[in-house]
């Protein structure tokens, strides 16, 4: 092996994206191309009763207009891997805002927007439920991703004889993704087979979804997604408008362009669902955790079972020998939820590290030695080791490099000037996320070297990192490797979700690089130097020399959790918060985050995945709500001038690093996920020094300046 | 989106003479904020009418003053000399507003007449006096976070966005327009209205008059002046309260002061009640605050924005500290 493992490269593909060279899916040019757009309920809940299309359809250059009347039947499909079931304009049963009612295609776009305006709707109105925190009463359990409940020890009995309790509950907001690049899909049928170029996180998952609900093989269909103007989750299930878009293209016998509105962005793809959680705490005086109970309750939808586990964390963070935790959903006439960047531990570290921070305050101990104290050796509720854990490394040096021991517990007690000045942190964690997958990897004449793979690039730096496990196994310049993804014609990767790519298809493509330097030294008789690659195909007389490589994860897919082993990262994250002593907004001043993530392929695209995740914490701190018209049964303001994602003026210094560490049971090439990681623990941590700077605790997100006036 | 004409006026007659000959023209400045209405169906002009080359001057008035032509940028006017040293809080205000494209394409007389960005407004399926007269108000019982506190009426609790005009409202601005029966000027607190029973009219301009410039009479003491803005986010983002003042302090006791809020009212609104209170009494914070107290004794909050009226209150009192600690200039 070469070196190139752990090299700070810069991202390959960063001249094609800032020089417009990189082509995203709604700027891929198609011969004949038509457009289509959604007109879309204005209503929570009701039927559909009256349509009225006839100006639409007699608009200037309009083609077709498809409403519930003459769209043709699909087949059922399932969730997941589809967003929800439910599928639009195939009756007139309306269970959300923004639910489509009519779909336009016309041969401009602005023709098509036009018409669309024209559909004229009446509805049948009916009782609607929005607001969940107003039905608790209603909550319900399902199963979604995992189990709604888990239990160990006995809860009552540590809880009532325990010297200190607290319990608190703690609220988070509703929050969109908000990707820049909204979703488009661009559907052509050719000679019967549909081709589809898509803003998807997964081609083959779409594939497989798309083709079910047409009733075709999933061999009839093939996706392509090569670059991705950022997911964030809302592009990984499959929904109703990418579908619908290839129902268009059939029925006006042309290729058909479908590219979401911003509005449309609020409602046809999920969001982060709000949780209500209620954390219990029993402790010694010494800080050990004797019970731990963990509720969380969510909005779910009224036609699929997404939930969003916003107390999964506290089933893995920390020893304690009673603990329970337990999830519900209360139904609401809004459009499912899905994963968004942290899902499940993202919004439920926020709840057990405020409450850790609260419990350290009437312990009056330090909080990162509340934690330590805490420190759990194996999973308490799995009863496995750990694959690896420093997060031990992660507080000591975190707190080193913030300058923690300088800290005056005592609220209120650090100023300048005007700014009280807070300092707080908290604890992350996620599950390691793992999917098999498959590579191939090809030596082409002249000596470059190319990767297949299905995979897809969602701005993390995969186009860079595969060239660079490729060419530390094969000995040749990441440069001279060359990475071809996104497309179901290519060997067959997951979702890039779960922070999973780098381990699953990176294992993969060392796999395949591995069994072809195998080859190539059979073939050359003996060790071979890179530079005589080349001349070994020439003398050979081949044109090109493949082999395939594949990764499947001991356990099962899509856990983080072997026979053996359970897989998470960890992290410790310090900030300052400063906030004006009378105006009293809070703003974030730094922020100091070390991982312990398993082996770091290209320590630059992982800084900035986490100084990303920590920006997206800072969102999910002091900005973004998605706020919701509880007369209407709306979204307020569907736009990102109301919709608050922070801007350069909010990010201060972010500082992100990693403990060494290599994970060989996660993966072969020793490296776990970080994509979500660094969006864990900040808002938990932004939270705790807001009390820290003011005395005042805030239990709901996000921190606006009426919770501290 | 409905379909419309364009065309482009030369100078200011021409633009009259293109404008009252459609009852459904509208003028055309940066388009930032009408091109946006347009495309959610709230306007829906027949005919535009760009008034961008119209005079973009600024220059200084005979009485040592500033005239600003109405075609100025927004940024523009922010960078022009002669406006950052006479009066420093226009420049702030106006660079603390939207964001840079947005500042490079956005006019001056466009950023007067900008519509509120309430929701309801915005959207045509709630009911809004504003957008339909006599419909209803969907703010009032709805979600209000970002609505007026003052000056509000049972028809309507919209807020004017601007923070460009909280600055000229603190300084005493003029107004200049020019209509088919000829020229007058407006003073800028007269300049945009209250809602009372007629929100959907928010200004004295009759129809088909131009803004032609806006005119900021020579004062000696708004060289200390600052504008500070509260918001969710650092920027990017509409005033929850912001305050322009200035202040003049002589002998211990205050000589001149102005004070005006935004997004609080209807309009930017000048706290005359504040003023007067604190004119000749010493410039200590005990003061500076009753004077908020009896500027804000009139502020009715609603469901989500009652907060307003402590935070405005507030961020009086720490500009006015602020001014009288240094006199200085902060950004
Ligand atoms: C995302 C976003 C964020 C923003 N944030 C802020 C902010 O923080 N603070 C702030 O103050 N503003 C903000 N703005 C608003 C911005 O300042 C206004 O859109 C801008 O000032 C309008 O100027 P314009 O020239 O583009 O007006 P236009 O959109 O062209 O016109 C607005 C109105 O003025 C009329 N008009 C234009 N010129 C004349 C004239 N000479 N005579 C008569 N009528 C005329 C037009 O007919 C129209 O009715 C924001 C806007 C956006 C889109
Ligand atoms: S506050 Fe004014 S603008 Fe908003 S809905 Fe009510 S009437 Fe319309």
């Amino acid at each position: 092996m070469s070196n190139e493992i752990g090299k700070p490269l810069s991202r390959l593909d960063g001249r094609p994206k800032v020089t417009g060279a990189a082509r995203y899916t709604a700027d891929t040019p198609i011969e004949g191309l038509t457009y289509a757009v959604f007109a879309t309920s204005t209503i929570p809940h009701g039927r559909v009763t009256k349509l009225d299309v006839s100006k639409a359809e007699v608009a200037p250059g309009v083609l077709k207009v498809l409403t519930h009347l003459n769209t043709p039947k699909l087949k059922p499909i399932q969730h997941p891997p589809a967003g929800q079931s439910l599928m639009p304009l195939q009756d007139d049963r309306i269970l959300y805002e923004g639910q489509p009612v009519a779909l336009v295609v016309a041969d401009t776009w602005e023709r098509a927007r036009h018409a669309a305006d024209l559909v004229r709707v009446e509805y049948a109105r009916a009782p609607f439920l929005m607001d969940f925190t107003e039905h608790l009463d209603k909550a319900v359990t399902v199963k979604g991703f995992f189990e709604p409940d888990s239990k160990t020890g006995d809860f009552d009995r540590a809880f009532n004889s325990a010297p200190v309790k607290l319990k608190q509950n703690y609220h988070l907001a509703d929050r969109h993704h908000n990707a820049m690049e909204p979703h488009a899909t661009i559907a052509a049928w050719r000679r019967g087979k549909l081709d589809m170029y898509d803003t998807v996180q997964g081609v083959f998952v779409a594939r497989t979804v798309i083709a079910q609900a047409l009733g075709r093989k999933p061999a009839d269909v093939r996706v392509r997604s090569k670059y991705l103007g950022g997911g964030y989750g809302c592009k990984g299930f499959v929904w109703p408008h990418q579908i619908l878009a290839a129902v268009a293209a059939r029925e006006v016998r042309r290729p058909v362009k479908l590219v979401l509105t911003r509005a449309q962005d609020y409602t046809s793809h999920g969001y982060q669902a709000a949780t209500e959680q209620t954390v219990t705490l029993a402790a010694g005086r010494d800080g050990q955790l004797v019970a731990l109970r963990h509720e969380s309750v969510a909005p779910g939808s009224m036609s699929d079972d997404y939930v969003e586990y916003g107390a999964i964390a506290s089933r893995t963070m920390y020893a304690c020998p009673a603990l329970e935790t337990r999830h519900r959903i209360v139904r609401v006439n809004r459009g499912p939820g899905t994963p968004m960047r942290a899902p499940q531990e993202g919004p439920s570290m926020f709840g057990l590290e405020c409450a850790m921070d609260e419990l350290a305050v009437v312990l009056k101990m330090d909080p990162v030695e509340l934690r330590l104290k805490n420190y759990a050796e194996r999973d308490p509720t799995k009863g496995k080791p750990f694959s690896s854990k420093k997060l031990r490394e992660c507080y000591s040096e975190g707190a080193q490099r913030f300058g923690w021991e300088r800290r005056n517990p005592k609220p209120g007690s650090m100023r300048e000037g005007h700014d009280l000045i807070g300092w707080g942190m908290a604890s992350a964690l996620m599950e390691t996320y793992r999917f098999p997958a498959t590579a191939r990897v090809t030596l082409e004449r002249g000596g470059t070297v190319l990767i297949e793979s299905g995979t897809q690039e969602i701005g993390t730096g995969v186009y860079t990192i595969m060239p660079q496990i490729a060419a530390d196994v094969l000995g040749v310049a990441p440069e001279r490797v060359r990475l071809v993804l996104g497309d179901t014609t290519l060997p067959g990767a997951g979702m890039t979700a779960g922070s999973s790519t780098t381990m699953g298809v990176g294992s993969a493509v060392h796999d395949a690089a591995t069994k072809l330097k195998q080859k190539l030294t059979e073939m050359a008789g003996g060790p071979i130097a890179p530079d005589a690659y080349a001349d070994l195909l020439k003398r050979r007389r081949l044109e090109k020399l493949s082999a395939e490589g594949l990764w499947k994860p001991d356990g099962e897919a899509g856990t983080g959790e072997s026979k053996e082993w359970t897989m998470y990262t960890f992290g410790a994250v310090f900030v300052e918060v400063r906030v004006d002593e009378s105006l009293r907004v809070p703003r974030l001043a730094r922020c100091v985050g070390v991982y312990s993530a398993g082996r770091i392929i290209n320590p630059k695209t992982a800084r900035s995945q986490m100084t990303g995740g920590m920006i997206w914490g800072l969102g999910q701190a002091l900005l973004e709500h998605t706020e919701l018209e509880l007369n209407y049964g709306r979204y307020v303001a569907k736009d990102l001038a109301n919709y608050l994602v922070p801007v350069n003026a909010d990010v201060p210094d972010l500082e992100a690093y990693f403990v060494d560490e290599v994970d060989e049971h996660a993966s072969p090439i020793g490296a776990k996920g970080i994509g979500e990681l660094g969006a864990v623990g900040v808002s938990a941590a932004i939270a705790n020094a807001v009390y820290h700077a003011t005395g005042v605790r805030v239990r709901d997100l996000p921190i606006t300046v009426e919770k501290l006036l | 989106m409905k379909n419309f004409t364009y065309s482009r006026a030369e100078n200011a007659e021409s633009a009259i003479i293109l404008i009252s000959s459609n009852a459904d023209a509208k003028f055309l400045g940066g388009g930032t904020n009408l091109v946006d209405l347009m495309r959610e169906n709230i306007e829906q002009p027949d005919a535009l009418v760009d008034v961008t080359n119209l005079s973009k001057d600024i220059e200084e008035t005979a009485d040592g003053g500033i005239s600003i032509g109405a075609a100025a940028k927004n940024t523009a006017v922010a960078n022009d000399k002669k406006v950052r040293e006479k009066f420093p809080v226009l420049a702030q205000a106006i660079l603390f507003g939207a964001s840079g494209q947005i500042r490079n394409m956005a006019t001056v007389g466009g950023n007067l007449l900008q519509r509120t960005r309430c929701y309801y407004f915005y959207d045509d399926a709630a009911r809004c006096n504003k957008r339909e007269v006599g419909s209803g108000c969907d703010a009032i019982g709805g979600f209000n976070r970002i609505h007026a506190i003052l000056g509000t009426s049972d028809a309507c609790i919209a807020t004017h966005p601007s923070d460009m005009c909280v600055a000229l409202a603190a300084l005493d601005a003029k107004v200049l327009v020019e209509g088919k029966h000829g020229k007058r000027e407006i003073a800028f607190n007269d300049f945009h209205k209250l809602p009372d029973n007629t929100p959907q009219i928010e200004t004295e301009l009759q129809t088909g008059e131009l803004i032609t410039a806006v005119e900021i009479p020579k004062n000696d003491f708004a060289k200390h002046s600052i504008y500070r803005k509260v918001r969710d986010r650092a920027s990017y983002a509409f005033a929850l309260v912001s305050v322009a003042a200035a202040l003049e302090v002589e002998n211990d006791a205050i000589k001149n002061v102005r004070i005006a809020l935004g997004g609080v009212a209807h309009k930017p609104w000048r706290a005359f009640e504040a003023e007067n209170f604190l004119t000749g009494n010493q410039a200590t914070g005990t003061n500076f605050r009753q004077a908020a107290e009896a500027e804000l004794k009139a502020a009715k909050g609603y469901e989500h924005n009652s907060f307003k009226i402590e935070l405005a209150k507030r961020t009086i009192v720490s500009v006015l500290k602020e001014l009288a600690e240094n006199g200085g200039i902060k950004r």
